[in-house]
């Protein structure tokens, strides 16, 4: 700080403000309004991330939005995002087409934890679109599937043509170690498969509820009743792991908008465990 | 950043000295000519702001701020005082996390982009005049941008950093002020913050007030301090000007215009569905001048702009508002529609969530949000509103 000493410092670069441009490889079409985007790195700088993370995905000249990374972290190939159109972001994001390239800051979020499981039953409810952030967890916990008892998938959608990752989920299927229960909440006359909703999954879904970590990915007022099915089969609040959205405009921390009572869900969360907020679904407008 | 506490006995260097009006004058002309652009308490539109000061004349000498819910005014005092106003409607946040900033800039490259960050260099400033609510609301803002640890929440996670922030807060040279006189809307003392400058500065002055003639106690916080100050003229301090100089800040401690409940943090948390929060934000215009002088307020949004040919963006980030609809917005509506739980967002931030986020409290007791309020909220009342219920109940 003295006169001699001021340093001729400019304002650093590697800030996690500033976006990295990735290339789009692939482009696939998934239910309707939804697409999935591969990813590559034009920096040649490796992408590392952990199941539950999140990237802001930046649209040259449009805007940029809170994207959960949806693909598998052992597979250095390429970063999958699923992204559902629902506004201005997300449309001009629904046009790109390969070889376009868009921004990423991340991966930022605290993720799932994985380890706390160990050697219990695992059970993932999910419903339509959150089965996106959720499968780099299942694909995680297949890839180290010998540290855990059961592995359950209840998922729910509202018809029969809003399966998302349907081959996928007809894949996980055929596996012997994994019980994979499909609803809909409602179907054609003739539709063979379950009609209902995902609560009634976990009633009917086979684990120990006294060694069972349950992961719930679903939009917060369907969180609620899954955790009500959750709770009467006897799964505590400590062993239930939830995500929550909020408004971001930064994703580290810094803008204060996804705030949410002591907690920056861009930090502290996506994903909680429930006991840990359980008050916020109490508490209005919190 | 390094604030050293001086050496005691040994060191060569002065650690405390008195100055006079031209001392003050060579402090300020000193730091100019070491490459700062000094910012201090001036005279602008009826206010006292933090504008560049090129001499000691530029200073607010003689006047006196009165200050009350929804009311400011400046009245003549003593002319031989450079420092007996208080806090004004800005803070030095302006200078270290402007109201705008540009992010990053980029330009189409055939079907992808490049992105530039701007080359600015950091502007080295010399804040003179920090009061110790200020100073206590840069160590908040310091947690907050990742400058220095916390025992929040996040504690021991990866900590990101705001570049720009880090930079220009390690680049400040910083002069704070000892209040002898409190604000009408001042509580720092019932929030530990003040009005006597903890530490977290390279120097502190305490105006001695009664001399007749302008004469300030001048303590160094730091070497860089402790080494201007010996290239100033002045004479050595004894006891008894360290005497005036406490009993003067007792004066303004006895004198504090309001004071804050105890525990307010937990008060707020356990009041979450208070009947109080309809009736205040029954009074709330949502105007969002609460969170643009809180010097600890931080909330920014961002903005990206494109040129007539499409093919260069800036984006830019400015200070935000919890107090606005737009930003709880997520597809389908804002989480907090209602005034009732935008008001509750600020007041239990600042005094209830900070703590559990960044392990302080994100209020310092500086009073702006009250002076400021168009119609008068006081946070200090309404924290005892609620306080008092619970005695009733
Ligand atoms: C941690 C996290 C992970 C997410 N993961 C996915 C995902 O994997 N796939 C997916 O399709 N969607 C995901 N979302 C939701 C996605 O961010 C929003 O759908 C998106 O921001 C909508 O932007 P828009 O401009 O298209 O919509 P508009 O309605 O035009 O939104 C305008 C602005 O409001 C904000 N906003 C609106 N909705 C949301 C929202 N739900 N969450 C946060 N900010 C919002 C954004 O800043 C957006 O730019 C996630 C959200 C969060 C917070
Ligand atoms: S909440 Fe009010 S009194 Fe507290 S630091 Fe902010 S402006 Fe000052
Ligand atoms: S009170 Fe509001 S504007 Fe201020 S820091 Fe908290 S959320 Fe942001
Ligand atoms: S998204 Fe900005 S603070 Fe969390």
């Amino acid at each position: 700080m003295d006169s001699a000493l001021l340093p001729p410092t400019t304002i650093a670069s590697a800030d996690p403000m500033v976006p990295r441009p990735f290339r789009i490889v692939r482009r696939l079409r998934e239910v309707d309004g939804c697409f999935t985007l591969v990813l590559e790195s034009q920096d040649g700088r490796p992408y590392v991330f952990r199941p539950g993370q999140f990237n802001m995905l930046y649209v040259f000249g449009v805007g940029e939005v809170a994207i959960s990374v949806s693909g598998d972290c052992r597979d250095p190939g390429g970063l999958v995002h699923t992204v559902r159109e629902v506004g201005t972001v997300t449309r001009a994001m629904a046009a790109l087409r390969p070889g376009d390239s868009i921004g990423v800051r991340g991966p930022f979020g605290h993720p799932w934890p994985i380890e706390e499981a160990y050697g219990q039953d695992v059970l993932f409810v999910t419903g339509t679109i959150g089965l996106a952030p959720l499968r780099p967890l299942i694909l995680e916990v297949l890839n180290r599937r010998e540290h855990f008892g059961k592995v359950v998938l209840c998922y729910g959608s509202r018809g029969t043509h809003d399966i998302l990752y349907e081959g996928q989920l007809h894949q996980w299927r055929g596996r012997f170690d994994m019980q994979v229960h499909v609803t809909v909440h409602s179907a054609p006359a003739g539709y063979r498969g379950r009609v209902g909703s995902v609560a009634n999954l976990v009633k009917i879904a086979r684990f120990d509820p006294e060694q069972t970590t349950a992961y719930v990915c679903r939009s917060e007022t369907m969180t609620r009743p899954a955790v009500q099915a959750l709770y009467e089969r006897g799964v505590t609040a400590d062993r239930i792991y939830v995500t929550l959205e909020r408004n971001m405009k930064c994703g580290v921390g810094f803008c204060g908008h996804c705030q949410m009572g002591g907690s920056f869900m861009c930090k502290d969360g996506p994903v909680y465990r429930y006991d840990t907020i359980e008050h916020v679904f109490s508490v209005r407008e919190l | 950043m390094e604030r050293t506490a001086p050496t005691t006995g040994r060191s060569a260097l002065p650690e405390a000295a008195i100055l006079d009006r031209e001392g003050l004058d060579a402090l300020i002309a000193a730091l100019r000519g070491d490459g700062y652009a000094v910012i201090g308490p001036r005279l602008r539109d009826g206010a006292i702001v933090l504008d560049p000061v090129e001499s000691a004349d530029d200073l607010s000498w003689g006047l006196i701020d009165e200050q009350d819910g929804g009311r400011y005014r400046l009245v003549p005092g003593d002319a031989q005082t450079a420092f007996s106003h208080t806090v004004g409607p800005q803070s030095w946040k302006r200078h270290l996390y402007p109201p705008r900033q540009t992010l990053w800039t980029g330009r189409r490259d055939g079907r992808g982009f490049t992105v530039e960050t701007p080359a600015d260099p950091v502007p080295h400033h010399a804040f003179l005049g920090v009061r110790a609510c200020d100073l206590a609301a840069m160590a908040v803002q310091d947690r907050v941008f990742g400058v220095a640890p916390h025992e929040g929440r996040s504690a021991g996670q990866e900590r990101f950093t705001d570049s720009g922030y880090a930079a220009r807060r390690a680049a400040a040279f910083i002069v704070a002020v000892n209040c002898g006189r409190a604000g009408g809307t001042c509580f720092c003392d019932s929030m530990g913050a003040g009005p006597k400058a903890a530490g977290g500065y390279d120097l502190a002055l305490t105006e001695l007030p009664g001399c007749g003639t302008p004469a300030f106690l001048a303590e160094a916080g730091s070497a860089t301090g402790a080494a201007l100050l010996a290239r100033l003229p002045g004479h050595a301090a004894g006891p008894q000007d360290r005497a005036a100089a406490d009993a003067s800040v007792e004066q303004a401690r006895a004198h504090m215009g309001r004071a804050m409940v105890p525990d307010a943090g937990p008060l707020l948390a356990r009041n979450l569905e208070h009947p109080r929060w309809a009736e205040v934000a029954a009074r709330c215009l949502s105007c969002a001048n609460c969170t643009m002088v809180c010097p600890t307020c931080f909330c920014t949004t961002v903005e990206d702009t494109t040129d007539l040919s499409g093919d260069h963006v800036e984006r830019w980030r400015r200070w935000d508002s919890c107090f606005t609809v737009d930003f709880s917005y997520i597809h389908g509506g804002a989480i907090r529609q209602s005034g009732l739980s935008r008001y509750r967002q600020w007041m239990t931030h600042k005094l209830s969530s900070w703590w559990e986020q960044f392990g302080t409290s994100g209020c310092t007791g500086c009073g702006r949000c009250i002076t400021w309020c168009p119609v008068g909220i006081d946070i200090t009342e309404e924290a005892r509103a609620i306080h008092d219920s619970e005695g009733r109940g």
